[in-house]
Protein backbone atom coordinates (compact mmCIF):
# COMPACT_ATOMS: atom_id res chain seq x y z
CA UNK A 1 0.00 0.00 0.00
CA UNK A 2 1.35 3.65 -0.56
CA UNK A 3 1.85 5.22 2.93
CA UNK A 4 1.98 8.83 1.38
CA UNK A 5 -1.52 8.41 -0.27
CA UNK A 6 -2.56 8.47 3.60
CA UNK A 7 -1.54 12.14 3.99
CA UNK A 8 1.17 12.80 7.11
CA UNK A 9 4.72 11.93 6.33
CA UNK A 10 4.34 9.86 9.37
CA UNK A 11 1.14 7.70 8.48
CA UNK A 12 3.20 5.15 6.95
CA UNK A 13 5.84 4.61 10.21
CA UNK A 14 2.49 4.54 12.12
CA UNK A 15 0.30 2.02 10.27
CA UNK A 16 3.66 -0.06 10.17
CA UNK A 17 3.83 0.47 14.36
CA UNK A 18 -0.11 -0.95 14.51
CA UNK A 19 0.39 -3.80 12.35
CA UNK A 20 3.85 -4.80 14.23
CA UNK A 21 1.54 -4.30 17.67
CA UNK A 22 -0.77 -6.65 16.59
CA UNK A 23 1.56 -9.51 15.07
CA UNK A 24 3.26 -9.21 18.90
CA UNK A 25 -0.10 -9.14 20.85
CA UNK A 26 -1.03 -12.08 18.43
CA UNK A 27 2.14 -13.83 19.39
CA UNK A 28 1.82 -13.64 23.50
CA UNK A 29 -1.72 -14.02 23.23
CA UNK A 30 -1.61 -17.40 20.61
CA UNK A 31 -1.25 -19.96 23.59
CA UNK A 32 -4.22 -18.63 25.64
CA UNK A 33 -6.21 -17.74 23.45
CA UNK A 34 -5.63 -21.45 22.15
CA UNK A 35 -6.41 -23.57 25.56
CA UNK A 36 -8.84 -21.16 26.97
CA UNK A 37 -11.33 -23.72 26.55
CA UNK A 38 -9.61 -27.21 26.38
CA UNK A 39 -7.51 -28.37 28.67
CA UNK A 40 -3.74 -28.97 27.26
CA UNK A 41 -2.58 -32.01 26.30
CA UNK A 42 -0.49 -33.98 28.68
CA UNK A 43 2.48 -32.99 26.64
CA UNK A 44 2.01 -29.33 27.65
CA UNK A 45 2.04 -29.81 30.86
CA UNK A 46 5.38 -31.66 30.37
CA UNK A 47 6.84 -28.78 28.29
CA UNK A 48 5.65 -26.25 31.09
CA UNK A 49 8.14 -27.56 33.61
CA UNK A 50 10.95 -27.36 31.24
CA UNK A 51 10.45 -24.67 29.07
CA UNK A 52 11.90 -21.89 31.52
CA UNK A 53 15.11 -24.07 32.35
CA UNK A 54 15.16 -24.00 28.43
CA UNK A 55 14.91 -20.65 27.70
CA UNK A 56 16.79 -19.14 30.18
CA UNK A 57 20.13 -20.98 28.94
CA UNK A 58 18.98 -19.55 25.52
CA UNK A 59 18.74 -16.54 26.74
CA UNK A 60 21.82 -16.40 28.24
CA UNK A 61 23.99 -17.76 25.09
CA UNK A 62 21.99 -15.68 22.96
CA UNK A 63 23.20 -12.49 24.83
CA UNK A 64 27.02 -13.68 23.27
CA UNK A 65 25.65 -14.58 19.89
CA UNK A 66 27.51 -11.29 18.75
CA UNK A 67 31.47 -11.71 19.83
CA UNK A 68 33.70 -12.94 17.70
CA UNK A 69 36.39 -14.74 19.12
CA UNK A 70 38.98 -13.60 16.45
CA UNK A 71 39.04 -10.08 17.24
CA UNK A 72 41.23 -11.15 21.08
CA UNK A 73 40.12 -9.21 23.53
CA UNK A 74 36.82 -8.49 22.63
CA UNK A 75 35.20 -11.14 23.82
CA UNK A 76 36.92 -11.12 27.36
CA UNK A 77 35.01 -8.51 28.93
CA UNK A 78 31.83 -10.47 28.34
CA UNK A 79 32.71 -13.57 29.43
CA UNK A 80 34.47 -12.79 32.59
CA UNK A 81 32.02 -10.71 33.90
CA UNK A 82 29.15 -13.29 33.17
CA UNK A 83 31.06 -15.96 35.20
CA UNK A 84 31.55 -12.89 37.90
CA UNK A 85 27.92 -12.95 37.69
CA UNK A 86 27.29 -16.59 38.09
CA UNK A 87 30.12 -16.71 40.76
CA UNK A 88 28.81 -13.73 42.79
CA UNK A 89 25.20 -15.21 42.65
CA UNK A 90 26.04 -18.69 43.52
CA UNK A 91 28.32 -17.17 46.51
CA UNK A 92 26.11 -14.51 47.86
CA UNK A 93 22.45 -15.23 46.36
CA UNK A 94 21.44 -11.44 46.02
CA UNK A 95 20.50 -10.34 42.81
CA UNK A 96 21.03 -7.11 43.00
CA UNK A 97 24.64 -7.68 44.26
CA UNK A 98 25.12 -10.20 41.19
CA UNK A 99 23.66 -8.28 38.26
CA UNK A 100 25.61 -4.67 39.66
CA UNK A 101 28.58 -5.98 40.47
CA UNK A 102 28.72 -7.99 36.83
CA UNK A 103 27.37 -5.02 35.32
CA UNK A 104 30.16 -2.69 36.76
CA UNK A 105 33.07 -4.76 35.77
CA UNK A 106 31.86 -5.21 32.48
CA UNK A 107 31.82 -1.42 32.45
CA UNK A 108 35.27 -0.88 33.95
CA UNK A 109 36.85 -3.81 31.49
CA UNK A 110 35.57 -2.58 28.08
CA UNK A 111 37.40 0.66 29.01
CA UNK A 112 40.39 -0.73 30.48
CA UNK A 113 40.98 -3.39 27.65
CA UNK B 1 -16.50 -22.69 33.63
CA UNK B 2 -13.43 -24.61 32.39
CA UNK B 3 -11.17 -26.90 34.87
CA UNK B 4 -7.79 -24.54 34.33
CA UNK B 5 -9.63 -21.79 36.02
CA UNK B 6 -10.16 -23.41 39.29
CA UNK B 7 -6.64 -23.33 41.20
CA UNK B 8 -6.13 -19.85 42.74
CA UNK B 9 -3.18 -18.01 42.76
CA UNK B 10 -2.10 -16.97 46.82
CA UNK B 11 -3.34 -13.58 47.55
CA UNK B 12 -2.20 -10.93 50.40
CA UNK B 13 -2.64 -7.48 51.27
CA UNK B 14 0.93 -6.52 51.86
CA UNK B 15 1.80 -3.78 48.87
CA UNK B 16 2.96 -5.56 45.78
CA UNK B 17 5.35 -2.22 44.85
CA UNK B 18 8.26 -3.01 47.14
CA UNK B 19 8.78 -6.31 46.43
CA UNK B 20 8.18 -6.07 42.92
CA UNK B 21 10.43 -2.77 42.40
CA UNK B 22 13.18 -4.57 43.85
CA UNK B 23 12.84 -7.30 41.35
CA UNK B 24 12.90 -4.97 38.17
CA UNK B 25 16.21 -3.24 38.88
CA UNK B 26 18.05 -5.19 36.83
CA UNK B 27 15.35 -4.35 34.34
CA UNK B 28 14.92 -0.57 34.92
CA UNK B 29 19.29 -0.69 34.07
CA UNK B 30 18.91 -2.33 30.87
CA UNK B 31 15.46 -0.66 29.68
CA UNK B 32 16.15 2.90 30.58
CA UNK B 33 19.59 2.33 28.31
CA UNK B 34 18.40 0.06 25.76
CA UNK B 35 15.02 2.48 25.28
CA UNK B 36 17.37 5.45 25.21
CA UNK B 37 19.64 4.05 22.24
CA UNK B 38 16.09 3.37 20.52
CA UNK B 39 14.65 6.79 20.95
CA UNK B 40 17.79 8.15 19.57
CA UNK B 41 18.16 5.49 16.61
CA UNK B 42 14.67 6.59 15.91
CA UNK B 43 14.97 10.21 15.24
CA UNK B 44 17.93 9.84 13.66
CA UNK B 45 16.57 7.98 11.15
CA UNK B 46 13.92 10.91 10.57
CA UNK B 47 11.15 9.97 12.63
CA UNK B 48 9.25 12.48 14.94
CA UNK B 49 10.00 11.72 18.41
CA UNK B 50 6.52 11.27 19.67
CA UNK B 51 6.95 7.87 17.72
CA UNK B 52 9.08 6.37 20.22
CA UNK B 53 6.63 6.73 22.80
CA UNK B 54 3.77 5.54 20.94
CA UNK B 55 6.05 2.32 19.47
CA UNK B 56 7.31 1.59 22.91
CA UNK B 57 3.26 2.08 24.80
CA UNK B 58 1.65 -0.45 22.14
CA UNK B 59 4.06 -3.01 20.32
CA UNK B 60 6.70 -3.01 23.36
CA UNK B 61 9.08 -5.48 22.06
CA UNK B 62 12.56 -4.47 21.88
CA UNK B 63 14.02 -6.46 19.05
CA UNK B 64 11.16 -6.06 16.79
CA UNK B 65 11.29 -2.09 17.48
CA UNK B 66 15.53 -1.67 16.90
CA UNK B 67 14.37 -3.81 13.19
CA UNK B 68 11.74 -1.59 12.65
CA UNK B 69 14.19 1.68 12.59
CA UNK B 70 15.96 0.69 9.22
CA UNK B 71 13.19 -1.05 7.91
CA UNK B 72 10.86 2.13 8.31
CA UNK B 73 14.20 4.66 6.94
CA UNK B 74 13.87 2.29 3.59
CA UNK B 75 10.25 2.34 3.21
CA UNK B 76 9.77 -1.76 3.37
CA UNK B 77 5.99 -2.32 2.89
CA UNK B 78 4.02 -3.13 6.22
CA UNK B 79 3.33 -6.43 5.10
CA UNK B 80 6.33 -7.01 5.14
CA UNK B 81 7.41 -5.53 8.45
CA UNK B 82 4.47 -7.30 10.12
CA UNK B 83 5.62 -11.13 8.69
CA UNK B 84 9.49 -9.89 10.15
CA UNK B 85 7.72 -8.77 13.28
CA UNK B 86 6.36 -12.24 13.18
CA UNK B 87 9.39 -14.14 12.69
CA UNK B 88 11.13 -12.42 15.68
CA UNK B 89 8.55 -12.10 17.93
CA UNK B 90 6.93 -15.89 17.51
CA UNK B 91 9.38 -17.32 20.54
CA UNK B 92 6.46 -15.17 22.74
CA UNK B 93 4.21 -18.30 21.95
CA UNK B 94 6.52 -20.72 23.65
CA UNK B 95 6.75 -18.32 27.14
CA UNK B 96 3.11 -18.32 27.36
CA UNK B 97 2.55 -21.90 26.51
CA UNK B 98 4.68 -22.04 30.00
CA UNK B 99 2.53 -19.64 31.89
CA UNK B 100 -0.73 -21.02 31.08
CA UNK B 101 -1.32 -22.59 34.65
CA UNK B 102 0.40 -19.86 36.25
CA UNK B 103 -2.00 -17.25 34.44
CA UNK B 104 -5.00 -19.46 34.39
CA UNK B 105 -6.37 -18.01 37.97
CA UNK B 106 -5.32 -14.33 37.13
CA UNK B 107 -8.29 -12.03 36.41
CA UNK B 108 -8.24 -7.98 36.87
CA UNK B 109 -4.80 -8.01 34.69
CA UNK B 110 -4.34 -10.97 32.97
CA UNK B 111 -4.79 -9.24 29.53
CA UNK B 112 -2.18 -6.83 30.49
CA UNK B 113 0.52 -9.87 31.21
CA UNK B 114 -0.07 -11.29 27.98
CA UNK B 115 0.60 -8.21 26.27
CA UNK B 116 3.52 -7.16 28.22
CA UNK B 117 5.47 -10.82 28.17
CA UNK B 118 9.01 -9.63 27.13
CA UNK B 119 11.84 -11.58 27.44
CA UNK B 120 13.13 -9.76 30.71
CA UNK B 121 9.70 -9.95 32.53
CA UNK B 122 9.12 -13.53 31.09
CA UNK B 123 12.33 -14.35 33.03
CA UNK B 124 11.52 -12.96 36.02
CA UNK B 125 8.01 -14.29 36.45
CA UNK B 126 8.77 -17.59 35.78
CA UNK B 127 12.03 -17.55 38.61
CA UNK B 128 11.03 -14.57 41.10
CA UNK B 129 8.68 -16.33 43.71
CA UNK B 130 7.15 -13.09 45.46
CA UNK B 131 6.96 -12.55 49.22
CA UNK B 132 4.14 -14.16 51.76
CA UNK B 133 1.46 -12.04 51.80
CA UNK B 134 2.04 -10.39 48.70
CA UNK B 135 -0.97 -10.58 46.32
CA UNK B 136 0.61 -12.52 43.78
CA UNK B 137 -1.64 -11.49 40.69
CA UNK B 138 -0.45 -8.11 41.91
CA UNK B 139 3.16 -8.90 41.89
CA UNK B 140 3.22 -9.99 38.28
CA UNK B 141 0.84 -6.75 37.00
CA UNK B 142 3.28 -4.42 38.87
CA UNK B 143 6.31 -6.30 37.63
CA UNK B 144 5.15 -5.87 34.11
CA UNK B 145 4.18 -2.51 34.41
CA UNK B 146 7.70 -1.26 36.15
CA UNK B 147 9.21 -2.52 33.20
CA UNK B 148 7.01 -1.11 30.31
CA UNK B 149 7.73 2.33 32.12
CA UNK B 150 11.33 2.48 31.88
CA UNK B 151 11.19 1.39 28.32
CA UNK B 152 8.67 4.08 27.36
CA UNK B 153 10.33 6.42 29.89
CA UNK B 154 14.01 4.91 28.03
CA UNK B 155 13.02 5.57 24.23
CA UNK B 156 10.96 8.71 25.33
CA UNK B 157 14.05 10.45 26.85
CA UNK B 158 16.87 8.79 23.97
CA UNK B 159 13.92 10.59 21.14
CA UNK B 160 14.41 13.70 22.75
CA UNK B 161 17.47 14.29 24.37
CA UNK B 162 19.37 11.00 23.31
CA UNK B 163 22.02 13.56 21.59
CA UNK B 164 23.40 15.25 24.37
CA UNK B 165 23.83 13.21 27.23
CA UNK B 166 26.47 14.05 29.60
CA UNK B 167 27.62 10.82 30.77
CA UNK B 168 28.58 7.57 28.76
CA UNK B 169 26.60 4.69 29.45
CA UNK B 170 28.40 2.29 27.10
CA UNK B 171 28.19 -1.04 28.52
CA UNK B 172 25.52 -0.97 31.30
CA UNK B 173 22.79 -2.85 28.69
CA UNK B 174 24.71 -5.90 30.31
CA UNK B 175 22.87 -5.85 33.21
CA UNK B 176 20.26 -7.69 31.03
CA UNK B 177 22.60 -10.43 30.11
CA UNK B 178 23.58 -10.22 33.73
CA UNK B 179 19.95 -10.82 34.62
CA UNK B 180 19.26 -13.93 32.24
CA UNK B 181 22.69 -15.35 34.29
CA UNK B 182 20.95 -14.39 37.48
CA UNK B 183 17.29 -16.21 36.47
CA UNK B 184 19.31 -19.48 34.76
CA UNK B 185 21.60 -19.93 38.45
CA UNK B 186 17.87 -19.99 40.18
CA UNK B 187 16.33 -21.80 37.32
CA UNK B 188 19.01 -24.27 37.95
CA UNK B 189 18.47 -24.26 41.79
CA UNK B 190 14.96 -25.16 40.73
CA UNK B 191 15.00 -27.33 38.22
CA UNK B 192 17.83 -29.69 39.33
CA UNK B 193 18.15 -32.39 35.90
CA UNK B 194 20.85 -31.56 33.43
CA UNK B 195 18.78 -32.12 30.47
CA UNK B 196 17.32 -29.41 29.55
CA UNK B 197 20.18 -27.28 29.82
CA UNK B 198 22.49 -29.57 27.95
CA UNK B 199 19.27 -29.62 25.14
CA UNK B 200 18.86 -25.87 25.12
CA UNK B 201 22.99 -25.51 24.73
CA UNK B 202 22.62 -28.19 21.77
CA UNK B 203 20.17 -26.56 20.31
CA UNK B 204 21.60 -23.03 20.64
CA UNK B 205 24.53 -24.29 19.24
CA UNK B 206 22.68 -25.84 16.17
CA UNK B 207 21.05 -23.11 15.66
CA UNK B 208 23.85 -20.82 15.21
CA UNK B 209 25.18 -22.98 12.94
CA UNK B 210 22.08 -23.13 11.00
CA UNK B 211 20.92 -19.68 10.84
CA UNK B 212 23.47 -17.57 12.43
CA UNK B 213 22.99 -14.51 15.09
CA UNK B 214 20.12 -13.35 13.11
CA UNK B 215 16.76 -15.46 14.41
CA UNK B 216 18.78 -17.29 16.27
CA UNK B 217 16.46 -17.11 19.70
CA UNK B 218 13.55 -18.93 17.78
CA UNK B 219 15.44 -21.80 16.01
CA UNK B 220 16.82 -22.41 19.19
CA UNK B 221 14.07 -22.21 21.72
CA UNK B 222 11.88 -24.19 19.10
CA UNK B 223 14.88 -27.03 18.51
CA UNK B 224 14.91 -26.77 22.15
CA UNK B 225 11.67 -28.03 22.56
CA UNK B 226 11.89 -30.78 19.63
CA UNK B 227 15.45 -32.09 21.44
CA UNK B 228 13.45 -32.08 25.37
CA UNK B 229 10.59 -34.40 24.04
CA UNK B 230 12.44 -38.05 23.78
CA UNK B 231 13.79 -37.12 27.46
CA UNK B 232 10.05 -37.43 28.98
CA UNK B 233 9.80 -40.38 30.17
CA UNK B 234 13.48 -40.08 31.86
CA UNK B 235 11.97 -36.74 33.65
CA UNK B 236 9.05 -37.62 35.32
Amino acid sequence: MSALELGAPWAYALGAILAMAAVTILCRAAPFAFFIKRRPPAIVDYLQKYIPPMIMTVLVLGSYKGISFRATPDWVPGIVAGLAVAVLHLWRRNTLLSILGGTALYMLLIRLM
Amino acid sequence: MPSLTEDRLPTGSRPALGPAFRASIPVLLGYLTIGLAFGLLLVRSGQPWWLAPVMSAIVYAGAAQFMAVGLLASGTSIAEIAALTFVINARHMVYGLSLLDRFAPCRRFKAYLVFALTDETYGILTTVAPPDGVDHESFYATVSALDQSYWVIGSTLGALIGGSLPFDTKGIDFALTSLFIVLLVEQIRVVRRPAPYLVATAATALAFLLVGPANLLIVAILASIVGILPFRKALS
